[in-house]
């Protein structure tokens, strides 16, 4: 295969776009794909400082080394979970990046920092791991952009991760998700705006930016994660997008462009009955947030425990 | 040639020559969930894969989604 610009040997095709890439205009192409996402969905303004949420993974470092790419002020935060030698891997993944582009780098740790980890909480309320590690990373994310002053915080979805996502909604029909789910939410009181630059990217491509790119990144895949159940839809639609490239694409941007309004009352009215929550201060439909909550739940067991 | 797996790292030996694209198949590996690594770079679907080479086949599906 040629490269579809230039004509040399390409190291990297992308079906739905139905070209080859080499190497360098593959990554001008990642950098052009993450430039339109935020120019089309107007995620970050000029001057405004963005926090990007690191997890040493493929996608948070294609993200944060793109947005630094294109000019834009960003630092990054990293959420340690606690989950073993795969957080182990992922911190220093994380840590090497930040070190070898010279970038500014904050940490908080799950157990140092809130008294407990993600294997923990799992097996405090019976639930999945991924419920609580979500849950987690909302709650710290927001609460370390609105304390030290960030604009947006940038966030490592891809297409595929969004088309997951709108699956699993559609299939339970969850409109008040279906009406959250945009490549931006809108700050807030108490929240600040979330944006997701990767969105028209395929996990495919930030892998290969990674590996193109000489960004060593953490591999291997979450141990919590394995069996759940957006992998599985992730296999479902790529088996669809095996036979008809470019499925991806279209039910996700056809989602944002033309059914997403739809849906966007329903989540309007959740934000309205928003309030501080006692324990934290971060906005919150009840008394105490779901974050305070799973913390003091994952407490009482450890007490019990003693 | 040989095939290093990942998520669980693991080594197979396969009998070359033969393409990316009857690797994947062979191994019945969705093309979209992986990419195909010899040396330090990316190889196409293309590309003729030889008795004596080395290549990684890498997942990049990532889980854990909220």
């Amino acid at each position: 295969m040629k490269c579809r610009v230039c004509r040399a040997p390409a190291v990297l095709d992308i079906r739905r776009h139905n070209a080859a890439f080499c190497r360098e205009h593959f990554l001008t192409h990642c950098r052009e794909q993450v430039r339109r996402a935020i120019d089309d969905q107007h995620m970050v303004a000029a001057g405004e400082r963005v926090l990007v949420a690191v997890s040493g993974g493929k996608d948070s470092l294609a993200l944060w080394d793109i947005l630094v790419d294109l000019g834009y002020d960003a630092d990054g935060l990293y959420l340690g979970l606690g989950i073993g030698e795969y957080s182990d891997a992922s911190g220093q993944a994380a840590r090497g990046f930040a070190r070898r582009r010279e970038l500014a780098l904050r940490e908080v740790d799950l157990a140092a920092d809130y008294g407990y980890d993600v294997p923990g909480a799992a097996a405090a309320t019976h639930r999945p791991p991924c419920g609580a590690c979500g849950l987690s990373k909302r709650h710290v994310f927001n609460a370390v952009a609105v304390e030290a002053g960030y604009d947006v915080v940038a966030t490592g979805h891809n297409l595929d991760d969004e088309a997951a996502v709108l699956l699993g909604n559609v299939l339970r029909w969850e409109t008040g998700y279906l009406g959250r789910q945009h490549p931006v939410l809108p700050a807030t009181p108490g929240f600040a705006r979330k944006v997701k630059p990767l969105y028209r990217l395929g996990e495919r491509e930030t892998a290969a930016y990674c590996v193109l790119a000489g960004i060593d990144y953490q591999v291997d895949e979450c141990p919590m994660a394995e069996g759940n159940r957006h992998l599985g839809y992730k296999e479902v639609l790529n088996a669809l997008e095996d036979r008809s490239p470019g499925t991806k694409a279209a039910f996700v941007f056809r989602f944002v462009d033309h059914a997403h309004d739809r849906f966007a009352d329903e989540a309007g009215t959740e934000r309205e009955g928003l309030r501080a929550c006692d324990e934290c201060g971060s906005p919150t439909t009840g008394d105490v947030c779901a974050f305070c909550r799973l913390r003091e739940r994952v407490g009482s067991r450890a007490v019990h425990a003693q | 040639m040989k095939v290093v797996l990942r998520n669980p790292r693991r080594e197979l030996e396969m009998p070359g020559p033969l393409t990316v694209a009857a690797l994947l198949d062979r191994l019945e590996v969705n093309p979209e969930s992986v990419l195909v690594i010899q040396g330090d770079t990316l190889v196409t679907r293309d590309v003729r894969l030889s008795d004596t080479d080395i290549v990684e086949i890498r997942p990049v599906t990532s889980g854990g989604a909220e």
